[in-house]
């Protein structure tokens, strides 16, 4: 047999499957092995990381091993740049390419054994939890404050009167309720897959459920609220319909949340369980976006206010977009995706 | 990724394909940007001939926008068409930008200077009305030489350089309109919903219009600022590092 050799800078010519170890031959019989090479050696990489914009080098690592993962590389780009915590990081392999995943090993990636990664400031990172308490604790608090009749709302006359309308009085308990239930599942029930996301998202998500909650709120707690036009029937038609798709919409987060055990990252296909809201999964990718719809089209309903039209609309419009993008990524990730799903709405959508 | 020696001769057959697909596609949609251009030039220059006549005529600029609202509406109202030339892609502009410089217009032409009688012989109507011919004169007729590959340097100047002091004056007319026309809103209560009514909400177009005044504060310097640097790179040839997003 033909006697290869190989220095570390050769190494990666091999398929990544082989380990680095068995790349390695001393010489074998016809040459030996310049230097000190018979002793024991270990492949490493060499990694460079450019600005993705200046393409300027910002950092070197000169010995990292094949097994090393991206997250560990970030960690390593951390110590000598500690403006850029792990979390603001993203690496590529282009400079507008996609992100690396921090699961990502280095080996396996389509790299020399000097391996060039692009970087990206993603900017301030904060967690998710505190960007959803926040999003949510807003609006349960400033509905309240309408509900209540605060000063400098409705004109002196009316500080701290409650509304003649029973619906007002149904309205605000579903409103808490809703944001309550999201608050609590937040904290309970919800396992992030990112720990983080960039520092301004607050401002904008906080803008808008804060924005739209005190709109609403002000039209359906004003003295001159109108009353639906069906009465009594279309109030408990909607009651029906937002209660119904609240349980469902917490079934599917549980589904959800059952689906990843705790810690991990890893990914699977959900299917309808026990439970019977579940079995929307046969129709929809994502059922918990579907149900959260429902929720809003029956507050609509019975509070008949225009406001809350327009925010189920634009909520509408925005979840069918992360829908989309979350139906997509599991037909990417599995051939055997049930065929029937579609992103949200049964059969349309 | 092709060998070095494919992509040195492959480049240059590569690029007229994508020319020749352009030219193709686009002849269709060439040809009617090209009339869409000459009819709008032709339309802002007999509105500015009219607006010329008017005044030198009568020498006041009283009845002057009753005099020529039929003209203005009409031209103004085509521009429309520019949201839907960039929303199918013949034009290479952003339909979010494009859309809020034609519904910007279309609003002071319907929505303040029709509506609102009272205010139509205000000079800053006359003021606005002169620098949009000005504007778009040069402005169409700048689209229309560059679509036809023959663009007179002058008018590539003038489009790139009169708006330095034709924007300002354009957003000051149009401010001092709004503002001239706040107190018949607040006394007709205008294009106003009021409470209570069975859609639960309520409009108020009075106070619709102050925050339509405060919202020039950041959409004019971010359009300002753009046009002075596409004239730095049309004029001065400089190469501005793109911002990718």
């Amino acid at each position: 047999p033909g006697a290869i050799r190989f220095r570390a800078g050769e190494a990666s010519a091999l398929p990544a499957s082989v380990s680095p170890r068995r790349r390695w031959w001393h010489g074998g019989d016809s040459a030996a092995p310049r230097g000190g090479g018979a002793k024991k050696a270990v492949l490493f990489f060499e990694v460079e990381i450019l600005d993705a914009k200046t393409r300027e080098k910002l950092c070197f690592l000169d010995k990292v091993e094949p097994q090393a993962t991206i997250a560990e590389i970030k960690n390593l780009f951390t110590k000598t740049h500690p403006q850029w915590y792990p979390a603001r990081q993203s690496l590529r392999l282009e400079p507008k390419g996609r992100s690396l995943k921090d699961e990502d090993v280095l080996q396996s990636l389509p790299v020399g054994t000097t391996a060039t990664f692009y970087f990206r400031d993603l900017g301030a990172q904060i967690s998710w939890v505190t960007v959803f308490l926040t999003e949510y604790a807003g609006p349960l608090l400033i509905y309240l404050l309408f509900y209540f009749r605060v000063p400098f709302l409705y004109g002196p006359r009316y500080d701290f009167t409650a509304s003649r309308h029973a619906v007002v009085h149904l309205a605000c308990a579903c409103h808490s309720f809703h944001y309550i239930k999201r608050l609590l599942e937040t904290l309970f029930v919800h396992r992030f897959s990112h720990g983080t996301m960039p520092l301004r998202n607050i401002f904008k998500n906080c803008t808008y459920y804060w924005g739209f909650a005190a709109w609403m709120a002000y039209y359906i707690n004003h003295p001159l609220y109108t009353p639906p036009a069906y009465g009594d029937e279309q109030v408990k038609l909607a009651l029906a319909v937002f209660l119904f798709c609240q349980l469902g919409n917490f079934s599917i987060h549980v589904a959800l949340r059952n689906l990843r055990p705790a810690g991990s990252k890893t990914r699977k296909i959900p299917y309808p369980t026990r439970n019977p809201f579940t079995w929307l999964f046969l129709l929809v990718s994502c059922p918990n976006y579907t149900y959260e719809v429902g929720s809003w089209i029956g507050f609509t309903i019975m509070t008949q206010c225009l406001p809350v039209a327009l925010f189920s609309l634009v909520g509408f419009v925005q979840m069918a977009i992360w829908a989309q993008g979350k139906h997509r990524s599991y037909l990417r990730e599995f051939r055997d995706y049930p065929p029937l799903r579609s992103p949200i709405v049964p059969f349309l959508l | 990724m092709a060998s070095s020696e494919e992509d040195g001769s492959g480049n240059g057959s590569v690029e007229e394909k994508e020319n020749g697909k352009k030219r193709s596609l686009g002849a269709l949609a060439t040809a009617w940007l090209i009339f869409y251009n000459i009819a709008m030039t032709a339309g802002w220059l007999v509105l500015g001939i009219a607006m010329a006549r008017f005044y030198i005529q009568r020498g006041t600029h009283r009845g002057l926008f009753r005099s020529v609202q039929k003209i203005l509406k009409f031209f103004q109202t085509f521009a429309l068409l520019e949201v839907v030339h960039c929303a199918v892609g013949i034009v290479h502009t952003s339909v979010l930008v494009t859309g809020v410089q034609v519904s910007s217009r279309i609003f002071m032409v319907w929505f303040i200077a029709h509506s609102i009688k009272q205010i139509q012989n205000e000079e800053s109507v006359i003021l606005f009305l002169v620098v949009w011919t000005v504007t778009e004169i040069t402005r169409y007729s700048f689209y229309t030489f560059n679509l036809l590959n023959h663009l007179p340097y002058f008018i590539k100047w003038a489009r790139y350089n009169f708006f330095i002091i034709l924007y300002p004056a354009g957003v000051a007319g149009e401010l001092l309109t709004i503002y001239a026309a706040l107190p018949y809103v607040k006394k007709t209560g205008m294009y106003s919903l009021r409470l209570p009514n069975k859609y639960n909400v309520s409009f108020d177009y009075y106070y619709f219009l102050i925050i339509v005044m405060f919202s020039y504060i950041p959409l004019f310097p971010q359009l300002y600022l753009h046009m002075l640097r596409q004239r730095r790179k049309v004029l001065h040839g400089e190469v501005i590092v793109e911002k990718d997003d």
